[in-house]
């Protein structure tokens, strides 16, 4: 298949792990930002073609694992309301939340859909212009100009029964923050590919320059994985930390203006809650005053009961890179894809899953 | 049996209800199956759990099973309801090593349905029976109201005569087995969920729904050495394997590499975000027999229309017993565990 058998041809895919253990001296920690890198890892089998001197960590680059116990509370809560339509990435189903998960509400008769995109959760509200729906709007960079452009959609069209639960949440801002934590020294940072489509590599230049710590964006197939792994050890082992892009073919340095626009338009900064890591200022989106008749959180008041965290769980430490889920005792004991305790076992993007699933 | 601990805080979600991953042919299937279906009406012949049941009477041996069909749409690329419900009732006799005979055919339509659709399924009832060499004996209807029914459910149960020699069950591959599968995976769930989400691909991906008794015959009549058949329907190649692996108390070690798998299915499983050893098939085989007779069981598989693509793709093991490990193109290895609730679409 053209333009994916490149990127996992055999020989190149050797010749660059001869390259990483050829360049790589002194011990490294690594961290894949995303859920999509974590699998990409995983399902190849790159951690054990890796000299021991380079370490990967997974980091919180997973929409479903961030989002906090009381929003899927709140999401949970807003899918019992009358009249009502909740719509949802799937895998966010089976996320538990403090009391329940959007999949067991389901099966108690709760009206949830699941959608592809949000193109879908409009065309729901369109068909259906009795109900409420309101759209679980979970994700990052990438997902937020779908978001945009789905509510402006709307509002061009007059569709009034159309809501979002904003969730969105901002890369750069988490990094700040997991390097200002400083539980972990990362000597490097496996940059996310679709999410840098979008931003492009600029706002990821404070991190070599104010914290030393080198920076490669990468696509998700074995050889963009690989192909970053060689361009951080050099970086390292040459002490120059910057900012290079390995998924070329994917992200400009410039990224998308146009996503970027439409991002701005209907949405602007706000604190965010990330499970394991807490509120961040400026680390999330919310919707511009003009933008407020599509915000769930302003149309639909709700109560919650008191959140509550599931005890032993390490999705949090996983999230921040402290621990890896071998460190977990639930995993794989109690904590499975059937029974999750956490999110990170949920999500086909989170690290726990990831293990399970590929895990030898 | 996986442990129930209550956590406190987790809901999990073992509660009272019956999720529709509980029929996705995932662990929550399989654990729905052995748990709470079986155990209140055990027998030493439904135990085994094999695609069908396999029994002795007056001296003969024969296979039975049972199937119902509910796929949506009722029509798409390559195959329809009607020629999935006569293939996958005749593969699961086949899959015992039975030779198909008789089936019963029942519907259950939603009103509504037009005659003109019904007709078209029962064409295409009629030309898999043919194909495959069975006759439809019996039946029934029942008409249920907007609403209680989706368009049109099948159940067929089927009846097939087990010759002497043959001894096939998930429960009999040995350590150094040779394990074969068929051909190209993934087209049929492909082609239903690429009907349904409305997806065009620059070349259509047509189901594989075939009927496999022909083929079977073809193998067993060059070695009766075939150790374990099994159709990788619901939870594809991957829950397959497990349930061999399971079954026997064996490992399997399989190579990515030698797995085929058409490019329109690959491209289609990157676009959302599957993994094509989860994806059904519903007219492929997986074999697991003996290493000396393995090349010439792949060649007679070969010369068949449902079996040209047909590729040894591992071995069983006595390391990692209940497991299957996939080497992958790069050389490492990777468990493969079965399909652990619905196959979801991923969000970024």
């Amino acid at each position: 298949m053209r333009f994916i058998d490149e990127y996992r041809n055999v020989e190149l895919g050797r010749g660059l792990i001869a390259k990483i253990a050829k360049l790589s001296i002194r011990p490294v920690k690594l961290m894949e930002f995303c859920g999509g890198h974590t699998v990409a890892i995983m399902r190849n089998g790159i951690r054990q073609l890796l000299p021991p001197s380079v370490q990967l960590l997974s980091g919180p680059g997973c929409p479903v694992c961030v989002t906090a116990n009381v929003d899927i509370d709140v999401s949970i809560s807003l899918a019992g309301l009358p009249g009502v339509t909740v719509t949802t990435f799937g895998d966010m189903m089976k996320v538990p939340g403090s009391y329940s998960s959007l999949q067991k509400a389901r099966a108690e008769g709760a009206d949830i859909r699941i959608v592809y995109s949000t193109q879908d959760a409009i065309q729901i509200a369109r068909e259906n212009s009795g109900r409420k729906v309101i759209f679980i709007g979970i994700g990052f960079e990438t997902t937020a100009p779908t978001i945009a452009a789905a509510v402006l959609r709307a509002k061009a069209e007059g569709i009034r029964n159309f809501y979002v639960l904003c969730l969105l949440k901002l890369c750069p801002p988490v990094m700040k923050a997991l390097l200002d934590l400083g539980e972990v020294k990362l000597d490097g940072i496996i940059c996310p590919g679709h999410v840098s489509a979008i931003i492009g590599s600029k706002p990821y230049e404070f991190i070599p320059k104010e914290y030393g710590v080198a920076c490669v964006i990468s696509g998700f197939e074995p050889l963009d994985i690989l192909l970053s792994v060689v361009m951080l050890v050099k970086q390292i082992e040459t002490g120059q930390p910057r900012v290079e892009v390995a998924y070329r073919r994917g992200v400009r340095s410039e990224g998308n203006p146009v996503a970027r626009r439409l991002i701005d338009t209907v949405f602007e900064l706000s604190e965010a809650n990330w499970r394991g890591i807490g509120n961040i200022a400026g680390s999330g989106l919310k919707f511009r005053k003009e933008f407020e008749e599509f915000d769930a959180r302003l149309q639909f008041p709700i109560s919650i009961e008191p959140v509550r965290e599931a005890k032993g769980c390490l999705c949090g430490a996983i999230l921040r890179g402290v621990k890896t889920p071998l460190d977990c005792s639930l995993f794989r004991r109690v904590c499975t894809p059937e029974t999750p305790v956490g999110p990170c076992m949920v999500s086909s993007e989170g690290a726990c899953a990831a293990y399970y699933q590929y895990g030898v | 049996m996986l442990p129930i601990i209550n956590t406190g805080c987790n809901m999990s979600d073992r509660s009272n209800t019956i999720f529709l991953a509980h029929g996705s042919g995932s662990k929550l299937s399989h654990e729905l199956i052995e748990k709470r279906l079986v155990p209140p009406l055990i027998n030493p012949i439904l135990s085994r759990l094999d695609d069908s049941a396999v029994f002795e009477y007056r001296g003969g041996r024969f296979a039975f099973t049972t199937d119902s069909y509910v796929v949506s749409p009722i029509f798409f690329p390559g195959g329809d309801i009607g020629r999935l419900a006569v293939c996958g009732t005749v593969n699961d006799l086949a899959m015992s090593g039975a030779s198909p005979l008789y089936l019963s055919l029942s519907f259950i339509i939603e009103e509504g349905l037009t005659f003109e659709e019904l007709e078209l399924v029962l064409d295409s009832i009629k030309r898999a029976a043919e194909e495959a060499g069975v006759s439809i004996i019996t039946g029934d209807t029942k008409v249920v109201n907007r609403g209680s029914a989706d368009k049109l459910f099948i159940n067929t149960s089927g009846i097939g005569v087990v010759a002497e020699g043959v001894d096939i069950s998930g429960s009999n591959a040995r350590v150094g087995d040779k394990i074969i599968i068929s051909g190209a995976i993934g087209d049929h769930g492909i082609a239903v969920m690429s009907q349904r989400e409305g997806l065009k691909f620059s070349v259509p991906i047509q189901s594989d729904c075939a009927p496999l008794n022909k083929m079977v015959a073809e193998m067993l009549a060059v070695s009766s050495q075939i150790h374990c058949l099994r159709d990788p329907t619901r939870g594809g190649l991957a829950t397959a394997l497990n349930e061999i692996a399971r079954q026997s108390g064996v490992g399997i070690r399989i190579e990515e590499e030698r797995i085929p798998i058409h490019d329109g299915v690959r491209a289609a499983c990157e676009l959302l975000g599957f993994d094509p050893l989860y994806v059904a098939n519903e007219g492929k085989l997986v074999a697991v027999l003996a290493p000396e007779i393995a090349e010439k069981v792949l060649e007679k598989m070969r010369q068949n229309r449902y079996g040209h693509e047909a590729a040894i793709i591992g071995e069983v093991t006595d390391e990692h017993k209940g497991r299957v490990v996939m080497k992958t193109r790069l050389g490492a290895s990777r468990i493969v565990d079965m399909l652990t609730g619905e196959l979801l679409p991923r969000i970024c």
